[in-house]
């Protein structure tokens, strides 16, 4: 998918939303890129992160909440505007671990919004190639200017 | 006749060691602040609040990635600790060799309600376990145990099972 052209304005209150959540913060996520409805974040290496000692690998947990921050982020991207948004259900599939000392970025695609649910599409990545997870999300919205449902 | 019982501080202190030898080797499990409190072999895992667990400043609640990584971390530490307990009993607990970990084939969360910023409780119960999977369900609550905020189930590749 080519990227959206880009909208200085709401990057910027992405990017100051992202500041604004101490977890986020915690992890140093960070936003890369943003579209229509679409997210792009980054979180770097973090050894505190780590979830199986013997392999390195970093733990779901912490790929899970990059992945739930990134789709939250595309769902308050999206076209409608909506102005507030909560995880309903996120499902999170891990292909492979993530290869040590790599950062890792998600990339969230909100591809549908009614007036009450917003339903999201995440990849995670850390450069190999390959994604290391996908996941599937359904999101409240409030304040959205989309009618039907 | 039938061997003494052994002392009570034997059994608490090989069962205390195994569960830290678990989760203690786990970074992730201390960038959380978690911990597990164990009665004989129940597990709760307790999520003591800190204010950089929180998401939303304006609520305030919980991060739900927080809150998923906790859940993820009840059950990983669940199944891991149900599939030692046999081998630590009876002493076959290897002493020295690391404690392989099952890895998370997929993880599904329902976010019930708000996680408050207060501590937090979650019990795992493994459902189904089997030479190469299984299947996980994890319930966390605040104030009370019947107001779930979150629950989740998870699929599991068991670190033996691998292989075959």
């Amino acid at each position: 998918m080519t990227p959206f052209p880009p909208d200085e304005p709401r990057e910027e209150a992405a990017r100051r939303f992202l500041a604004a959540l101490p977890y986020a913060r915690a992890l140093g996520l960070t936003l890369v890129a943003l579209g229509d409805g679409v997210a792009e974040i980054a979180m770097p290496w973090d050894d505190r992160l780590v979830g199986d000692p013997l392999t390195g690998v970093i733990h779901g947990g912490a790929v899970l909440a990059l992945m739930d921050t990134c789709a939250g982020t595309a769902v308050l991207a999206h076209a409608s505007a909506p102005t507030r948004t909560a995880t309903l259900d996120l499902r999170i599939d891990y292909m492979r671990g993530a290869v040590p000392g790599r950062a890792i970025t998600a990339r969230a695609e909100c591809h549908h919004v009614t007036r009450t649910v917003a339903f999201v599409r995440a990849t995670a990545s850390d450069g190999e190639g390959r994604p290391l997870a996908t996941a599937t999300g359904a999101f409240t919205v409030e304040g959205s200017a989309e009618g039907a449902a | 006749m039938r061997p003494p019982p052994e002392p009570v501080q034997v059994v608490k202190s090989r069962r205390d060691a195994a569960l830290e030898r678990l989760a203690g080797g786990v970074p992730f499990v201390g960038f959380l602040g978690l911990r597990f409190d164990r009665r004989g072999d129940e597990l709760t895992a307790v999520l003591p609040f800190r204010e950089d667990l929180i998401g939303n400043p304006l609520i305030p609640a919980l991060h739900g990635g927080a809150t998923a990584g906790f859940l993820e971390c009840a059950a990983v530490v669940e199944l891991a600790w149900t599939q030692m307990w046999e081998d630590m009993e009876s002493g076959r607990l290897p002493p020295d060799a690391p404690l392989r970990l099952p890895k998370t084939i997929d993880f599904t969360v329902d976010y019930l309600r708000s996680g408050l910023p207060r501590d937090a409780y979650a019990r795992a119960r493994v459902n189904r376990s089997g030479r190469r999977y299984a299947s996980v369900h994890v319930e966390a609550w605040q104030d009370h145990r019947a107001r779930l905020f979150a629950q989740a189930t998870g699929h599991f590749l068991m670190p033996d099972g691998e292989a075959g």
